[in-house]
Order: structure tokens, then C-alpha cells, then sequence
């Protein structure tokens, strides 16, 4: 009797563990499951898409962490600001390309809200990069007027913005991924 | 003081006289108090070493042992008395000492002197030092540091005058003493120039005494005056009566006697509104005087206070305050009032009077309103007397407009920054952010740090003291808290008084670190100790890169360049390790070996343009004094060198790159001549100017670089310590706006020759001469930065110039020179509550030519207030012009030129209907303006018709460019009348006011109005727009004045191509002559500035237009007068054509008609000023 209900419950836990494995494994390579009507490849790499996106919105919180801690410095005096603006210029068009990516990627998923939210961003990086000053060479920071004392303060405040706007949508991906997991 | 250690002494014997600060009391009194004949002109106007001069007339000062006395005068004496001076022996001694200027206790001192000589071995070495100094250190430090070396022996009495203060000036401070006690006694000394006319002293016998009375009849004294007056001012008619406006300096002067009336009356019409003044302005530096500490140290600092606090702490340790309340309020409160009346006074005394009367001219009907305003607003200061601009026609003060006097307590003021050196837009700092936005007025300082002084102290010591944490400089307006440790005056830190600075060379008495130089003078010099060098000092290094293509041989510059630096090889700033070099280049580039010990000089062409090497890098760069005959040789050769060249391009980019190389290893400066447009290599570039756009309304494009090469470059040569100095002489676009960030970055300058060619343009070429010279031999600081630090609270926003900005507040200057200017815009983060006072410091530490590491400091100290009238009250309309314009500049290269012209324009609204709604109590019709204010529309009004601001007339995009660099990088005396010319008659010169400067006397005909109403054809009038002069002629003009200055006899006669005044030795050519070159006072300054050789005006062609009216041609005269007349000008002049615009409307709105009225007045335009685009703020 007792090794009966024994045999029961670890058939039970045994089904389990199955579920359990599953849930982990459908996403990526069980595109099947209920919604059929919706194609099954768009759903999968909207997820995809948004681990990816975490992936990459937490190296770009990076950046901007790496950003405001520049012009903290320039602030400051540690550094010289054509030695910032050395090492700040190559990180820029990484850091618009990378947003620039994953833009692509939700515009491919056809994640219309996210692609929306991140638009805005886009169009500003568009915008900043239009309107650089001459510069022969990538990058937006021109050594002779960063310290001009309102580029400066714009300048950090660009990096506090977009820190926020990071943080805010490394959740937002995160919840999207779970629920375009969960709803599918 | 023995057992102090003072390295100076003997070591530098060789320096400049100043030096010997360090050294020996006695001696340095007569260095410091030595003035060059130079002396005079170069610091005319300094309020700051005025006063000193103005005391040591004073009688009371041998009484008054100590230098400080002034003070002590306004302040209550018996504090003073107190145990300040406990030993009279050195006081004596020491009073002398500070005073440079001071004649009368020159001899004092010297006495001392002897006795003092007696002392210390050291005395030798300054006595010795003071007497040969003289003589053999002019020729030495001829370039470098003539400045302070002239200054020394050459001091006389004589000599005093020029310093502004004419004759009578200088009698009169004799009695103000008397006076003393009245605090506009005080002030004028500290006011400086503005008064010299020689108003103070009718004023200042009769004010003082007569202040009282006026005081009690406000109202009626504002009006009798006027009225009395009204018969003889009151004929305006603009054309007919200039003699009678002219007239008004007549009046000032001592004969005056016979209109004491007026005089009188126009002064103290003038105080009334003064006395209720300090309640107001009281308030701010009121309520803080009582019990606060703070102010009570800093006024210790300098003060008789300090005594207070000393003996106190001596002998009650740690209660400073207790003991001194009574002693220190007297002196607190007494003297605020004073420093605030003596802006007002200054002001007062000498435009006043004159303005009043025009100003009367209305009617009674409209006076009334005004005057009733008047009388009810009595609490205002003369800065904020309500002016009606719509009914004020003569603005223009006679005289130089001199910068308001900051309402500090009259010991500070009195050691305060020059105005010439520093100044600030505002000399009071509003309490807070919201309280500066509301001004409308922009914040910021005017700095003008490497100006030739003609005296400067000059410290040598192994220890420079400095706050602990944030490196301030010891300086005037720091506190001491007892005679140990000092408060920083701009982090408040409590530092240590090192044992060293305990000791004072000046009076070698020991314990009175408050005496030191350090601590009496606002701008000084160190001499820096080894800490301050990174590397050893750099040798003076000196590259000429040429430019040497066909076009360039076509102008003919080749030929004045080699034969401007063979004259003054031997003047060139430096010493025995300074080293030359030369580069020329076409399409390849030439390097030339000077090697001693070769024959002849040796070319080396480098084709490979693309991968620039330096062939033989070593000899290069000679020195200069071994291979002296080489390059002697070589500037032979070199312009006939080329000149089968045809070679047309220019591959200006590879050529500076090589010279960087070249000087990288040392640093030094780089001087490029360049006649067209690069077109090769590295930095080439391309046309952008379309010249059918050139007087296109809409907005101007290309004023920004188009490419970054320059700036690059620029950038490395900052870093390596290499300044690039840009000549252009070109007749084409050569693409400034590009070209010109290699200086702009580098802390070079920039000159332009438009079409300059050696047959046609001789104007030109002249005035590249002059300026070639003063270039070579003016004086030069190496490997420079710049440190501005100011109070707790304040942040420095942007700076203007040329530099590389380094840090929030430090600027690279590879090299720095004499004419450079710097603005920087300031912004208040923190509330300044609960301080009086705020102060900035600029300091620069540079390498001189002669290899000596120095570090200038200047200091200004500025009072807080915290209402907006006081705000308008300090207001320094021309710092705020200067400001606006470096502003508008880099408005117009961000945005657009129409937006910088609209915020312009918006600056003055703003800031007006400010003062309208905000300060003005009562309403009333007009343009209203506070008096300090009424040249700021015209002087808006002036900037828009500048060249870099102007449009829809044709403005070649290279002139425009250029006009922008020169508003940002000259100083403010030179921008100014790029701005606004100063115009004056000539052909009725009078010696009323003149000045007198090495025996030459120097008429100071009235500044006249830019008004078409001004000019006659019976006259002849010069416009100096700082560095074009015009000379116009009428076809009326006298006959006397056509022979005798012009040497010709009839108004046909004069001849069409005239740049130069010819010299017939007559009387009235005489008169001009002088003229030419020192219009007034002021360009005398600026005279002296630049040194004897430069003419500041040069001749320019005719093609250059005067800056406001387009329809006036003026006829472009160099400095050496030659005026010319063409002829094609001449039926222009006259023709009946011309007349209508002469007289129309077009001309009037300068002065406030039509065009602005509109503009200040309408409701349409209300919004505009509401709009955040328009707001000034976003500049």
C-alpha cells in the first residue's frame, strides 16, 4: 500500500519535473501550443527579441553609467578634457547602434508599444548626431566646448535620462519577455 | 627680521626695480613709486593705484604714518590711532612705501631711507639696485618687462599728471584733505580718472561743504539749476553750438569760480540723490556689518579695524569683537555710505552737469513728470537717475565714460582690481540666481590680465602663500583672524600665516603679515619657486612660417616681413638661450638649416607633403644669438628668393603640421603668414563664400569651421605649448572662420590685412608695419595658464577668448600677450545670503622670455546685494556690451546671426522694461533708463551695425568673421570703440582739459555724438574706431586748419590718397598731432598699452566703411594723419544726393527715434520679450 502511494507521488513529482522542463524549454524550440493563429516563428522571436534586448539594455546601462561618470570628472578636474572626449567619442556610435539594433529587432518582431516607447529615443540619437560639430572623426564630444558650463550640465543630464530611461525599460523587457512567454 | 630669511635680495639685483619688493623696504619705495614716462598713460585710470597717489598729496598723510590712512581718514581716525600703529618709526617708512604714485612721501621715505640703508647689508643691495636699475635695466628688459624696469627711477613728480590727475586735480587733493572727513572726499581718488577734468576740486572744496544744504533742498535743487542753466546749455541746436557744449570742460575747470553756481548745484544736485542712497543700498551691507564676524574680519584685513583685532587679540585673546564694536562700527558704517556715494559722485561730476541741461531743454511741461520722479525717487543714487531717452539727446558723456566704482567700504575699493585689468558687468553681484534672471542683465567679468603695467609689484619669495584647500592667492581682502592665521576670502578656509610672511620686507618690521605687498595690492606678481615648473622653463622660441606662393609674392608682404624683423631681430623678447627659426611654403615646404658655423643658410625642400618629416631636426631651430649674421642673411635673401616662384598652390596644413614638430620638443610661438586660401593636403580647403550672398538679409552662413583639421591641430599645439599666430593678407576668401581656429585654440591672435598689396593698398601695408613691430617686440609669457577662482557660490559659466579651456576654471595659453582679452560669464549656484562681499581671483603663472616662472594675480572684490535696484545701480554698461557681444558671437556661430542679433536687441529691452516695471516707482511716459544704463540701446543699437552683426549690406564673410574674433579676444577699452567710435572736432582744438604727457599737451576735445546733427562743413572731424581712424573734412572746413595740419591751401588741394598727416611745424598742427594719437585719455592709455610705436589707428583703405552709417564716408586716415580725401568721395560729400540722408530718418534711430521706440514702447513687441526664444537668458 504504502509503496502504491509512494510510487504515486513520485509519479506525480515525476510529471512535474516534466512540466517544469518544458516550460523551460517551449519558448525557444516548442513554437506549437495554443495560439496557432498567430505565426508561430513572430512569436518566438519576439521573445527573443526581448532577451536580447536585456541583454543589451544592461550594456547600455553601462554606458551611461560610464558616461556620467566622465563628465562627473570633467567637472571636477581629474581629467583632461581631450583625454575624456578620447575615450567618450568611440563609445557613442556603439551605443546608438546598439539601441538602433534592438529597434530593428522590435520592428520585427512587429512589437508595435515597445518599438514606440524606444522611437523617441531613436529619433533623439538621430537628432544629436545630425547636429554634431565637425568632427573628422566619430563621436559627439568636441574637447573646446564641453566645458562650456551648459553643455556640460546638458551633457549630464543626458546621461542621467537615459540611465533612467535604461533602467525603466530593462524592466519593461523583462516583463515583456515573461509575458510574451507566459501568454504564448 | 633678521631671522628671516629673504632670498631676494641680493639674487635679484638684476631684475626690475619691483622686485626688490622682497628685498629692502627703503629701496622699493622709490621702484614702486617710480613712473616711467610710460607710466602715466599705461594706468591711467586705476582707481585702484590712484588713491594711493591722491593721499600721499594729502598733507595729512606724512601725519598719517600709515599708507592705510586714507581710510583712516573716512573711517574714524582715533580708531586708526589706536594701537594700529604702535611704532611711529616704521609707519613713516611704510606709508611711503605702498604709495607708488605718492610724490609727497617720496621724500619722507627717503629720508628713511638713509637711515634704513644704515641697517641691513641688504639695504645695499636695493639702494644700489634702485639707482642703476634704472638705466641699465630699461634697454635689457626692454620687451620683456619694460613695464616694471621704466618704472622705477623715473618717477617725478612731473611725471604725475598724465596719470590723469592733471595739475589742478592734484592741487585740489590738497584740500580735500582738509576735508578729509566727508566721504566724497574719499571716494574720488578711488573714482580715478572720470573726475581729472578737474572737477573735484572746484567740486571738492565747495561739495563737502555745500553737500549739506543741497542735501536739505533736494527737489529745488534739482530744478533751479536747470532752469538757471537752461539759457546758456539749453541751445542744443545740435550743428550750431558744439562750442557751447564744449564749453562744459571749461566749466569743470578752477576758473570755474565764476559759475559756482552751476557747479556747485550740478554737484550737489547730484548728491541729493546720493545721500538717500546708502539707506537703501545700506540695508544689504547694513545688516550684515552689525555683529557678523565675517565682516568684520574682512574689513580688518586691510583697515585700521585690523589693528583692532590684533592688539585685542593680544591683549584679550579671543575677544576680538568685544573691544572693537564701537570703534569698528564707526568705521563700517561711515564708510559704506562713502563708497556708495562715490560712484555716484564720480559719475555725477563730470557728465552731469552737461546732461542736465540738454536734458532740461524739453519744457517745463515735460519736466515736470520727470522731475517729479526725481524728487520722489531722491533715494536713488546718481546710477539710477531716472533718464527719459526719448527726450535726452546727448547722451554721450564729454569724456571718456569711466566703469562705476564698486560701493565697497572705502579700504577695500581702494585696494581694488584696476577696472582696466578686471571689471565686472555688475559691480554688485545679486544675492542669488532668480534675482540675476530678473536683471536681465547678463553676469560676468572682463579680464585683461596681461596688461602693461606701468607699475607692478613684483614679489620674490620662497613660499607663495595660498589657502590650503583651494589655492587661493594671499590677497587684500582676505581676513586675519589674529596675527597668525587668515581666513580665505573665496572658500573660508582658516589657514596658517607661515613664519616667512610674518616678516615685511617693505617695512622689515616683523609681526604685521597684514602689511605685506601681498596683502596691499590687488595685482602683483610672483616670482615662483620650482614647485610651479612641470619642466624647466622654455626658451623664448620664435617660428616664422611663410607663406611663399606666387600670390603671396604678389602682395609684396615678403619684403616689409623680413625688413620689420631685421629692425628688431635684437628687441625680440627673450634672453641668451631664445631661439628662431623659419619655414616657408607654396606647394611644398621648405626648411632652412641656420646652423652655426655654415657659410650661408641652407634650404631643404620637402615635397612629401602628405608625410611631413623635419629633415634635420636639430638645426632647425637656431639660437638665435649664435646664428644671428645666418639669419640675418637669410631674411636678406628671402624675398627675392622666390621670386620666380609661379607656383600657386599652398599647402598651408602640411606646413603647420611640420612647424609643430618642429617646435613640439620646446613649445614656443609660431607666427603664420598665409596670403589665400590652403588648397593642398592636410587642412585643405574649399570656398564657401557665394559674394552674391554677401548682403543677403537672411542668414549668413559658413560662420563656423568647415573642417576640424585646425582645431585639431590647434589642440595639440595647446598641449605642446605652441601658440599659432594667424596673419592673413589675403584680397580673396581665405575661409577665417576655418583658418582661424588655429589661433582661437592655441591662445594665438589673429590678424587681417584685407586686400593687402604693397602698391595698392599702402594703407594697409602700414599698418602691418606697425603692427609687425609691435608684435615682435611687445612683451610675451610662455607656457601660460590662466586660473579664475572665485567665491563660494559662484560658478564660472563660459569664458571668452582665445585659450583652451582645461578645466571648469582653467585656462591653457601656450602663450600669452599683452592685448589679449578674456571675458567669462558667471553664474550664482548657491545664495549668497549671508555675505557681504564676494571676490574673484585671476591668476596667471607664465614663463617669461627672460626664463623666469611668474605668476600675476589679480584680485576684485565686489559687494552683494539684494534688490534689483542696486543691481542697476552697478551696472557697467560698457562691461555689459563687451559681454553681450562675446555672447551674441557665439550665438551667432551656434545658432544664426538674426538669432544673436534678436537677443541682442532682447537684452535691451529686457533689461529696460526690468528697471521699469521692478526699480521704477513711478510711472511714467518715455524710454525709460536708468542713468548707468542709457548707452546700452545705443550701444545695441551700435553692435547690430558692427561688421560681424550687420546685414543686408555688403560684409565680405572673412570681415565678418574677423570682426567676431576681435570682439572676443581684444580687450574691453579696444572693443569699445570697435563698437562705438569716439568722435571729435578738430579743427577747433582748445588746450581747456588737455592733458599733459612728456611735455606734449594733449587737447581732450569732447566726445561727440555719432549723429549726422554733429558733424558741419566748416568743420573737420576724426572718428577713431580703434584700429581705423577717420578723418573727415568738411568742404567749409577753415583754411587755417587745411594749411597748418593738413599742409594744404584749399579744400580742392587735399590730396586723394592721403594716409599720413604731413608735419608742417606749426602751432596747430602741433595741436593735432598729439591728437592723432591720443584722442583722449583713454586711447592715450591704450597708447601707452601697446607700446610707443604702435599707432593704434591704422590706416585702412577706403573700401573700409565707418561702422554706423553707411551713408558718412568718412575718409580712412592712418595714424600718422594723413587724411585723405578722394575725390571720388568728395562729390558724394557734398552732393545733394547725400544730403537728404543725411539728415533723414535712417541716421536718427541710432539715437533712440523711430525705430527703437517702437520697439521698447509697443505692446506688439511685449510678447516678444516673453517668449523663451527671445530671452536673453538663452544666450
Amino acid at each position: 500500500m504504502v509503496w502504491s502511494r509512494m510510487k504515486d507521488i513520485s509519479d506525480k513529482s515525476h510529471i512535474r519535473s516534466r512540466w517544469c522542463i518544458t516550460l523551460r524549454i517551449t519558448p525557444l524550440l516548442k513554437p506549437s501550443s495554443e495560439p496557432h493563429d498567430r505565426g508561430n516563428m513572430a512569436f518566438t522571436f519576439a521573445a527573443f527579441c526581448y532577451m536580447l534586448a536585456l541583454l543589451l539594455t544592461a550594456a547600455l546601462i553601462f554606458f551611461a553609467i560610464w558616461h556620467i561618470i566622465a563628465f562627473d570628472e570633467l567637472k571636477t578636474d581629474y581629467k583632461n578634457p581631450i583625454d575624456q572626449c578620447n575615450t567618450l567619442n568611440p563609445l557613442v556610435l556603439p551605443e546608438y547602434l546598439i539601441h538602433f539594433f534592438f529597434c530593428v529587432m522590435f520592428f520585427c518582431a512587429a512589437e508595435w508599444l515597445t518599438l514606440c516607447l524606444n522611437l523617441p529615443l531613436f529619433a533623439y540619437h538621430v537628432w544629436r548626431y545630425m547636429s554634431r560639430p565637425v568632427m573628422s572623426s566619430p563621436g559627439l564630444y568636441d574637447p573646446t566646448t564641453i566645458m562650456n558650463a551648459d553643455i556640460l550640465a546638458y551633457c549630464q543630464k543626458e546621461g542621467w535620462c537615459k540611465l533612467a530611461f535604461y533602467l525603466l525599460s530593462f524592466f519593461y523587457y523583462l516583463y515583456g519577455m515573461i509575458y510574451v512567454l507566459v501568454s504564448s | 627680521m633678521t631671522r628671516l630669511k629673504w632670498p631676494g635680495p641680493s639674487q635679484n639685483l638684476q631684475q626690475l626695480p619691483a622686485l626688490s619688493y622682497g628685498m629692502a623696504p627703503h629701496q622699493n619705495y622709490s621702484p614702486l613709486q617710480a613712473k616711467a614716462p610710460l607710466g602715466p598713460g599705461l594706468y591711467p585710470q586705476n582707481s585702484p593705484y590712484h588713491p594711493p597717489s591722491s593721499l600721499p598729496h594729502t598733507p595729512p598723510l606724512s601725519a598719517s604714518p600709515v599708507p592705510q590712512m586714507p581710510s583712516a581718514q573716512s573711517t574714524p581716525p582715533p580708531v586708526a590711532g589706536g594701537g594700529y600703529y604702535n611704532s611711529p618709526l616704521q609707519t613713516p617708512a611704510m606709508g611711503p612705501a605702498w604709495h607708488y604714485n605718492t610724490s609727497a612721501p617720496v621724500t619722507p621715505p627717503h629720508a628713511h631711507a638713509a637711515t634704513n640703508h644704515m641697517a641691513p647689508p641688504r639695504s645695499m643691495a636695493p639702494s644700489t639696485s634702485s639707482p642703476a636699475p634704472g638705466p641699465g635695466l630699461p634697454p635689457s628688459s626692454a620687451h620683456g618687462y619694460s613695464q616694471t624696469g621704466v618704472a622705477p627711477h623715473t618717477y617725478h613728480q612731473p611725471v604725475r599728471p598724465p596719470y590723469g590727475a592733471p595739475p589742478s586735480a592734484a592741487a585740489a587733493s590738497g584740500p580735500r584733505p582738509a576735508m578729509g572727513p566727508p566721504p566724497p572726499i574719499g571716494q574720488p581718488p578711488p573714482m580715478g580718472q572720470p573726475p581729472p577734468m578737474g572737477q573735484p576740486p572746484p567740486m571738492g572744496q565747495p561739495p563737502p561743504m555745500g553737500q549739506p544744504p543741497p542735501m536739505g533742498q533736494p527737489p529745488p535743487m534739482g530744478q533751479p539749476p536747470p532752469m538757471g542753466q537752461p539759457p546758456p546749455m539749453g541751445q542744443p541746436p545740435p550743428m550750431g553750438q558744439p562750442p557751447p557744449m564744449g564749453q562744459p570742460p571749461p566749466m569743470r575747470h578752477p576758473p570755474p569760480m565764476v559759475h559756482p553756481p552751476p557747479t556747485g548745484h550740478s554737484p550737489s544736485g547730484a548728491p541729493p540723490p546720493m545721500r538717500p542712497t546708502p539707506p537703501p543700498s545700506g540695508p544689504p551691507m547694513g545688516n550684515a556689518t552689525p555683529p557678523t564676524p565675517k565682516a568684520d574680519g574682512i574689513m580688518s584685513g586691510n583697515g585700521p579695524q585690523a589693528p583692532n583685532s590684533y592688539n585685542h587679540v593680544e591683549s584679550q585673546p579671543g575677544a576680538p569683537p568685544p573691544p572693537g564694536p564701537p570703534g569698528r562700527h564707526l568705521g563700517h558704517y561711515p564708510s559704506l555710505p562713502p563708497g556708495y556715494q562715490s560712484s555716484p559722485s564720480g559719475h555725477t561730476t563730470q557728465p552731469y552737469p552737461l546732461k542736465q541741461q540738454p536734458y532740461q531743454q524739453p519744457g517745463p511741461a515735460q519736466l515736470s513728470p520727470s522731475l517729479a520722479a526725481l524728487s520722489l525717487q531722491s533715494g536713488t543714487p546718481e546710477a539710477l537717475r531716472v533718464v527719459n531717452l526719448l527726450q535726452e539727446r546727448n547722451l554721450l558723456p564729454a569724456g571718456p565714460i569711466t566703469p562705476p566704482t564698486p560701493c565697497l567700504p572705502q579700504d577695500l575699493q581702494r585696494v581694488n582690481c584696476n577696472p582696466e585689468v578686471f571689471r565686472a558687468t555688475l559691480t554688485s553681484i545679486p544675492q542669488n540666481q532668480s534675482l540675476l534672471n530678473k536683471a536681465k542683465l547678463p553676469l560676468g567679468l572682463l579680464l585683461h590680465p596681461f596688461k602693461d603695467l606701468s607699475q607692478l609689484p613684483v614679489v620674490t619669495s620662497s613660499t607663495i602663500v595660498r589657502c590650503r584647500s583651494c589655492r587661493t592667492y594671499i590677497n587684500p581682502f582676505v581676513s586675519f583672524l589674529d596675527q597668525r592665521r587668515w581666513k580665505c576670502n573665496l572658500c573660508y578656509r582658516v589657514n596658517e600665516v607661515p613664519e616667512e610672511f610674518m616678516y615685511n620686507p617693505v617695512s622689515r618690521a616683523y609681526g604685521e603679515p597684514h602689511k605685506r605687498p601681498e596683502v596691499q595690492n590687488a595685482t602683483i606678481e610672483f616670482i615662483a619657486p620650482s614647485e610651479y615648473m612641470l619642466r624647466p622653463p622654455q626658451p623664448a622660441v620664435y617660428l616664422f612660417v611663410l607663406d611663399v606662393s606666387h600670390n603671396a609674392l604678389e602682395t609684396g608682404y615678403l619684403h616689409v616681413f623680413c625688413q620689420s624683423l631685421l629692425d628688431n631681430l635684437s628687441s625680440l623678447p627673450g634672453d641668451s638661450r631664445t631661439k628662431v627659426g623659419f619655414i616657408t611654403f607654396d606647394s611644398t615646404i621648405h626648411f632652412y638649416n641656420l646652423q652655426e658655423g655654415l657659410s650661408q643658410p641652407q634650404m631643404l625642400i620637402v615635397s612629401d607633403i602628405e608625410d611631413i618629416f623635419l629633415p634635420t631636426p636639430d638645426s632647425l631651430l637656431v639660437n638665435l644669438s649664435e646664428s644671428k649674421e645666418l639669419v640675418q642673411d637669410l631674411l636678406k635673401s628671402l624675398p627675392t628668393m622666390f621670386e620666380k616662384s609661379m607656383e600657386t598652390q599652398s599647402a598651408l596644413g602640411s606646413a603647420l603640421q611640420a612647424a609643430f614638430k618642429l617646435l613640439s620638443p620646446t613649445g614656443g610661438r609660431m607666427s603664420v603668414f598665409q596670403t589665400q586660401l590652403p588648397n593642398l593636403g592636410a587642412g585643405a580647403l574649399q570656398s564657401r563664400e557665394d559674394p552674391n550672398q554677401r548682403a543677403a538679409a537672411k542668414d549668413v552662413q559658413h560662420l563656423s569651421p568647415a573642417t576640424d583639421f585646425y582645431k585639431k591641430l590647434a589642440l595639440d599645439c595647446s598641449g605642446q605649448q605652441v601658440a599659432v599666430d594667424l596673419f592673413l593678407l589675403s584680397a580673396q576668401y581665405c575661409d577665417l572662420a576655418s583658418l582661424g581656429c588655429i589661433s582661437r585654440y592655441s591662445a594665438g591672435s589673429v590678424y587681417y590685412y584685407p586686400s593687402y598689396h604693397q602698391q595698392h593698398s599702402p594703407a594697409q601695408v602700414e599698418r602691418f608695419q606697425k603692427d609687425l613691430k609691435r608684435y615682435l617686440t611687445r612683451k610675451i609669457g610662455f607656457e601660460a595658464v590662466m586660473r579664475i577662482r572665485c567665491t563660494k557660490g559662484l560658478s564660472i559659466h563660459t569664458f571668452h577668448g582665445n585659450f583652451f579651456v582645461r578645466s571648469t576654471d582653467l585656462l591653457s595659453l601656450p602663450n600669452v600677450n599683452p592685448d589679449a582679452g578674456f571675458a567669462v560669464q558667471m553664474s550664482i549656484d548657491e545664495n549668497l545670503d549671508d555675505l557681504q562681499v564676494v571676490s574673484f581671483q585671476a591668476a596667471l603663472l607664465y614663463t617669461s622670455s627672460k626664463g623666469e616662472r611668474r605668476i600675476r594675480v589679480h584680485t576684485l572684490c565686489l559687494p552683494v546685494v539684494n534688490s534689483l535696484a542696486d543691481i542697476f545701480a552697478g551696472a557697467d554698461v560698457q562691461a555689459i556690451t563687451g559681454l553681450l557681444a562675446c555672447m551674441a558671437v557665439d550665438r551667432s556661430v551656434t545658432a544664426s546671426l538674426s538669432d544673436a542679433r534678436d537677443a541682442l536687441t532682447n537684452a535691451a529691452v529686457d533689461s529696460l522694461s526690468c528697471y521699469r516695471q521692478s526699480v521704477l516707482t513711478i510711472q511714467q511716459p518715455g524710454l525709460l533708463s536708468p542713468c548707468c544704463l542709457r548707452l546700452f540701446p545705443l550701444y545695441v543699437l551700435a553692435l547690430h551695425k558692427q561688421k560681424a552683426f550687420r546685414v543686408g549690406t555688403s560684409t565680405r564673410l572673412d570681415d565678418r568673421v574677423f570682426a567676431m574674433c576681435q570682439l572676443k579676444y581684444q580687450p574691453l577699452v579696444y572693443a569699445m570703440l570697435m563698437i562705438h567710435p569716439a568722435l571729435y572736432r578738430l579743427d577747433d582744438l582748445t588746450d581747456q582739459g588737455a592733458l599733459n604727457v612728456n611735455d606734449r599737451t594733449i587737447p581732450q576735445p569732447p566726445v561727440l555724438q555719432l549723429s549726422v546733427e554733429k558733424f558741419s562743413r566748416d568743420g573737420a572731424f576724426l572718428m577713431d574706431a580703434g584700429t581705423v581712424m577717420y578723418l573727415w573734412i568738411g568742404r567749409n572746413c577753415s583754411p587755417a586748419f587745411l594749411s597748418q595740419v593738413l599742409g594744404v591751401t584749399s579744400y580742392a588741394a587735399v590730396p586723394e590718397n592721403m594716409y599720413l598727416l604731413p608735419e608742417p611745424e606749426t602751432v596747430r598742427s602741433n595741436a593735432a598731432r598729439p591728437l592723432r594719437r591720443e584722442p583722449d585719455e583713454d586711447s592715450l592709455s591704450a597708447e601707452h598699452d601697446r607700446g610707443q610705436d604702435r599707432l593704434r589707428p591704422l590706416p585702412l583703405s577706403l573700401k573700409l566703411r565707418p561702422l554706423l552709417s553707411v551713408k558718412l564716408r568718412p575718409f580712412p586716415l592712418s595714424l600718422k594723419p594723413r587724411p585723405l580725401l578722394s575725390v571720388k568721395l568728395r562729390p558724394l560729400f557734398l552732393s545733394v544726393k547725400l544730403r537728404p540722408l543725411f539728415l533723414s530718418v535712417k541716421l536718427r534711430p541710432l539715437f533712440l527715434s523711430m525705430k527703437l521706440r517702437p520697439l521698447l514702447l509697443s505692446m506688439k513687441l511685449r510678447p516678444l520679450f516673453l517668449s523663451m526664444k527671445l530671452r536673453p537668458s538663452c544666450f
